[in-house]
Parts: structure tokens; C-alpha cells; sequence
């Protein structure tokens, strides 16, 4: 059983959620890995304890280059659980992976919650906020919390060059 | 618009049209502050459809409900009423029980487990748990799926199906003042009903000049929190006939129906596109009608755009054109095909989708509860002028449809028709 505070938030992961905690183990080393079916070869997120696309059982973790483009988001500016509040307004962010995207269907693809946080893994600051939108380059970043236990998070990708996101205007 | 009056053939498990109808309906009072318990508000919920229905209740003996681990289960309201059950079942869920469970109805009574139905949904909504997930909810350790969410503030239900909302806007350049005229037309609605916990009408500036709650979400694009319970009663047409009201028929069901992954719908296919997409191709065939057939609409509307995704993808207007639509009159009251003319969840109360079926329930008795004036008969005399604290009785209605929503990705809808 793992056991953290996050934000005034308790998290666990119990021991019998074997898929959980190691999708966590890897986060906690800085290393994204999803599960690949051993069956139809393709990637999934979150982690399950069955392919979605065949129903095959064994899959194998493997590295997944953290890096992708926001498909949609939202931006919080009344925050439910208290901690949050004091990074208003906030980002969540669902970004489409670059790995696997348009696929197995051309609208598809492995798209990966997160918060827009800095490098160094806590909340970002209002002006970061105001320059994401649907299209912006972000890269993955880790949220450390416990051992065993980090948050996979994004952040953006300074190293790419993004048009103009899409941005909710009033 | 009317449909033919002969019953159709009723003899095979997927043609059940019309031989089952809704025959009661009851609520209690929609407040912030019952001041009693989910048991105490079901209890007097479901006495209230029996009254309407006219059933005693040795007459009722099937109940089923649903919750969020918020309320009180069947077996001891009816054992409160004096009803003794040949078949109950409590259910998990929410926005998209309500049509689901007359199905089910359907199928028990069809299978011969019982006679008479009644189905409820009891929450102190605001004074105990609520859904937006402050208080006890919040406090909850966040493990499992939850970690892939709840874990980046991303946790009620606003702030979960906004990136359905944005996407859309995205993709087909609705916008904020469009979907707004969701609430405009609900709370017009809303000031014709005397049950009604806002009755104010609004403007499509005073709902995107509201704070925001997390974008596209303004404050009033939000749906209030209530305490109230709501009841209605299924049981066939034949018997129905024997009852006190004007019948209303059942014409076809679907019941949370999904897209595909449904747990993580947002991984797959266009986010934007929600399961009244699949819904639909079940509902109109099994009902017979297609929308153009539909004279007025219910809608759960938990936000704004939840009735105008679901207008949407049910094939009221084409893909993408929901923010026109929702804004052209169409869905208001003397418009073309009014929806929520309760004020639905953004304005009469909240109470997980039943509200809306009941109202429709009303409106094709053609006794929509409102402030006109009552005949010898006992009835309203409606007077379709539907100025401010008048009229919302729909002229002519005759047949109606409900969008239940759970989430994006899982929807149940029903038609039913007058007579």
C-alpha cells in the first residue's frame, strides 16, 4: 500500500491494484511507460488489466516518449479540493501523445491527463496558463510525491515551435 | 405531432411500443434545506404519484431507485407505504437512470415478476451530499481510476466533461453566448413554474458575464443543487386505462447506452461527439418517430451544454449546428420544439434527470402544473401566453422525448405520446 498527501490530498494505491502501482513505480523513476498488448501491439492509457482494442491480457511496460500536442483542456477558476486554490486559475490538460496518434482509427489516439505545471513539477503560474490552449507543444514532467509515487504532468515544450493555440475566449 | 391512434404489435420482447405507459407522477419541494431525511423525501415522493395515479398501495408492487450512495433503498419505503414488493433493485447511477429504469420496468412487468412499478430518486442534494464533490467527497483518499483524475483537480462534473465543451467550440466555432440561451430558455421556462427554485428570467449576458467556474463553465451555465425526490409509476397501458389520467404511452427506450470505453470515453473518437451519437440509433427506431415527429424535448441539463450536445448528437439539428440551435428560439417555449419547459436542472431543481420525464409527463396530459386557472373539471384551462408567470402548458402536445446524461460518453433516452 502506498500512501501520500498531495495538495491536502490523500492518494493510495493498494496493493491489489497491481496495474496502478506500476504505472506509478515508473513515474516515481522519471520514466513513462504504458502497457503494450502482446496481442495487437497497441499502447494504452490509463493502465488496465486488459487490452481495450483485443480484450488479450498480456502486455508488456514499455518507455513512451512523453511528448504531445493539447487536445482539449480546461481551465479552473474555482478549484473543488481547498489546496487547489491557491493555484487559480489552473490548467487541465488532455494531450494527445505524439506515439500512436490517429491510430488504430484516424480519430484516436493515447490521450494523457495532466496539469500544466512547471519544470520542476508544481502548478504553473498565471502567465504560463494564458499561453496554452488546444494545440500547444507540451512535454511530460514529473510531480514527485512519494516513493513509488509521482505524477505525470506537462509542461511546455520551449523547444517547439506552436502556432497560435486555440484559446476559450470569454 | 399526432401519431396514429392503434396499438401496435406488442408480441415480441422488441416491440413493445406503447403498451406500457407512466400513470403517476409525484416530487416533493424543491429546497436547500429539506430538513429530513432521503427516506422521509421518498416516502412522500412516491405517496405523491400514487395520489396522481390513483393506486393504492396494495396496487403497487415493484420499486426500483437510484443513488450515488446519497439515499435511502426501496425496501424501506415501501415498507413505510404498506407496499408489499414481488420485485425491487436499487441501482448506482445518475443522470441517466431515469429511462433506463422504466425499461427495466418494462422488462420485469414483461417478464411477469410484477405488475406495477414505481421508480424514485430521493437526495439532499445540497444540505447533504453533493454532487459537485465538496464536503465528505472531497475529503475521500483518491486511489484507482481516480488517480488519473481527481489527482490533477480535475474531480466534478463540470470540470470533467469540459473538455467535451471546449473541443466543440474548437471544432465548430460555438460559442459561449450561443450555449447561453440554454439557460435563457429554461429560466423563461422557470418563471411559469410555480415549483420552480429560480424563477427569475435571464439573459444570455447575464449567464458569460457570471464568474467562471472552470471554462467553458460560467456560474449559471452551472445547474442548481437540491433537496427534493421525485416518483413516477410504469405499469401497462391496459391497466392504465383504469387509472385517473389522461393516458401517456411509452413509445421506446434506450438505456446507458455508451461510447466505446466508456470509463475513458475521451480516449476514443472525436470528444466532441457524445453517446446520444449511439443512442439514437436506437431510440428512433424503436420508438418509430424521428425528431422532425417530436413536439417538445426534456434535456438533462447539468450544464448548458449538455442539452445542446445532446440536441445535437440526437439529430435535432446537424452535427456542429447545436449552438444555433439552442439559440434560435427553437427550443423555447412557443418555439418550434421547447425543451425543459419545467426550467429543468438549471433552474427548477436538480434531481438526476427524473424531473424532466415527469414534466413531460405533464405536458402530454396536457396539465402542465402551472398558474393558470383551474376548470370545473378540475383541470387547467391553459392560456398559452407564456409572458412572465403565465402559462407552460405546450398547445398540442403529443409527443415528447428525454435525454437522460450520465457523462459524455454514456446517455438513455425515452419517447412517450399522449393517448
Amino acid at each position: 500500500m502506498i500512501s501520500a498527501q498531495y495538495l491536502g490530498m490523500p492518494l493510495e494505491i493498494n496493493d491489489l491494484d497491481h496495474e496502478n502501482l506500476n504505472y506509478f513505480a515508473y513515474c516515481a523513476k522519471h520514466d513513462f511507460r504504458l502497457q503494450r498488448c502482446a496481442s495487437c501491439k497497441l499502447l494504452r492509457y490509463p493502465p488496465t488489466t486488459a487490452c481495450p482494442w483485443c480484450s488479450e491480457l498480456s502486455s508488456e511496460w514499455v518507455s513512451v516518449e512523453g511528448r504531445g500536442t493539447v487536445h482539449s483542456y480546461t481551465e479552473v477558476h474555482h478549484a473543488i479540493q481547498p489546496a487547489f486554490k491557491q493555484y487559480t486559475p489552473y490548467l487541465v490538460l488532455l494531450v494527445e501523445l505524439d506515439t500512436q496518434s490517429g491510430m488504430p482509427t484516424r480519430e484516436e489516439g493515447l490521450r494523457v491527463i495532466g496539469n500544466l505545471v512547471r519544470p520542476d513539477g508544481v502548478l504553473a503560474p498565471k502567465a504560463e496558463v494564458e499561453r496554452v490552449g488546444i494545440g500547444t507543444r507540451v512535454r511530460m514532467v514529473f510531480t514527485d510525491v512519494a516513493p513509488g509515487l509521482a505524477l505525470p504532468q506537462w509542461t511546455i515544450d520551449e523547444t517547439a515551435a506552436s502556432g497560435m493555440p486555440w484559446r476559450y475566449r470569454g | 405531432m399526432p401519431l396514429p391512434r392503434e396499438d401496435v404489435d406488442a408480441t415480441t420482447a422488441k416491440f413493445l411500443r406503447d403498451k406500457y405507459a407512466v400513470v403517476g407522477v409525484g416530487e416533493t419541494a424543491y429546497t436547500r434545506g429539506s430538513n429530513m431525511t432521503t427516506r422521509a423525501l421518498a416516502t412522500i415522493a412516491v405517496r405523491n404519484a400514487m395520489l396522481d395515479a390513483g393506486l393504492k398501495p396494495s396496487e403497487i408492487d415493484g420499486m426500483l431507485s437510484y443513488q450515488s450512495n446519497d439515499s435511502v433503498f426501496s425496501p424501506l419505503v415501501a415498507g413505510d407505504l404498506g407496499i408489499r414488493l414481488n420485485f425491487y433493485m436499487d441501482v448506482f447511477g445518475g443522470g441517466s437512470s431515469t429511462e433506463a429504469l422504466v425499461g427495466i420496468a418494462i422488462g420485469v412487468i414483461e417478464a411477469g415478476m410484477c405488475k406495477t412499478v414505481v421508480i424514485f430518486r430521493s437526495m439532499n442534494g445540497f444540505s447533504q451530499v453533493r454532487i459537485g464533490g465538496t464536503g465528505a467527497r472531497a475529503a475521500a483518499p483518491v486511489s484507482g481510476d481516480a488517480l488519473h483524475s481527481r489527482a490533477y483537480g480535475w474531480q466534478s462534473a463540470g470540470q470533467s466533461f469540459a473538455p467535451t465543451f471546449m473541443r466543440h467550440m474548437y471544432e465548430f466555432g460555438t460559442t459561449a453566448e450561443q450555449v447561453a440561451h440554454v439557460r435563457v430558455a429554461h429560466s423563461h421556462h422557470a418563471s411559469n413554474n410555480p415549483k420552480a427554485y429560480y424563477k427569475k428570467r435571464l439573459t444570455a449576458e447575464d449567464v458569460v458575464n457570471s464568474r467562471m467556474i472552470c471554462q467553458p463553465l460560467h456560474l449559471l451555465d452551472c445547474c442548481v443543487e437540491t433537496d427534493n425526490a421525485n416518483a413516477l409509476i410504469v405499469t401497462t397501458a391496459a391497466r392504465a386505462k383504469d387509472l385517473k389520467q389522461p393516458l401517456v404511452r411509452i413509445r421506446g427506450v434506450v438505456g446507458r447506452c455508451s461510447k466505446p470505453r466508456v470509463d475513458m470515453h475521451y480516449q476514443v473518437g472525436p470528444i466532441s461527439t457524445v453517446a446520444g451519437h449511439y443512442a439514437k440509433d436506437i431510440l428512433w427506431p424503436n420508438s418509430g418517430v424521428s425528431p422532425e415527429d417530436i413536439d417538445l424535448t426534456g434535456s438533462y441539463d447539468a450544464f448548458t451544454f449538455t442539452t445542446m450536445l445532446q440536441l445535437e448528437d440526437y439529430g435535432f439539428c446537424k452535427k456542429g449546428e447545436g449552438g444555433h440551435y439552442v439559440s434560435d428560439g427553437t427550443i423555447m417555449l412557443g418555439g418550434k420544439k421547447p425543451n425543459n419547459t419545467s426550467g429543468g436542472h438549471l433552474c427548477e431543481g436538480y434531481t438526476h434527470g427524473i424531473a424532466m420525464v415527469i414534466e413531460n409527463v405533464r405536458q402530454l396530459r396536457h396539465d402542465a402544473d402551472d398558474s393558470c386557472p383551474t376548470g370545473s373539471d378540475g383541470r387547467r384551462q391553459h392560456t398559452y401566453d407564456y409572458r412572465e408567470g403565465g402559462c407552460r402548458q405546450v398547445k398540442n402536445a403529443e409527443v415528447s422525448a428525454n435525454f437522460g446524461w450520465a457523462m459524455p460518453g454514456t446517455g438513455s433516452a425515452m419517447v412517450m405520446r399522449r393517448g
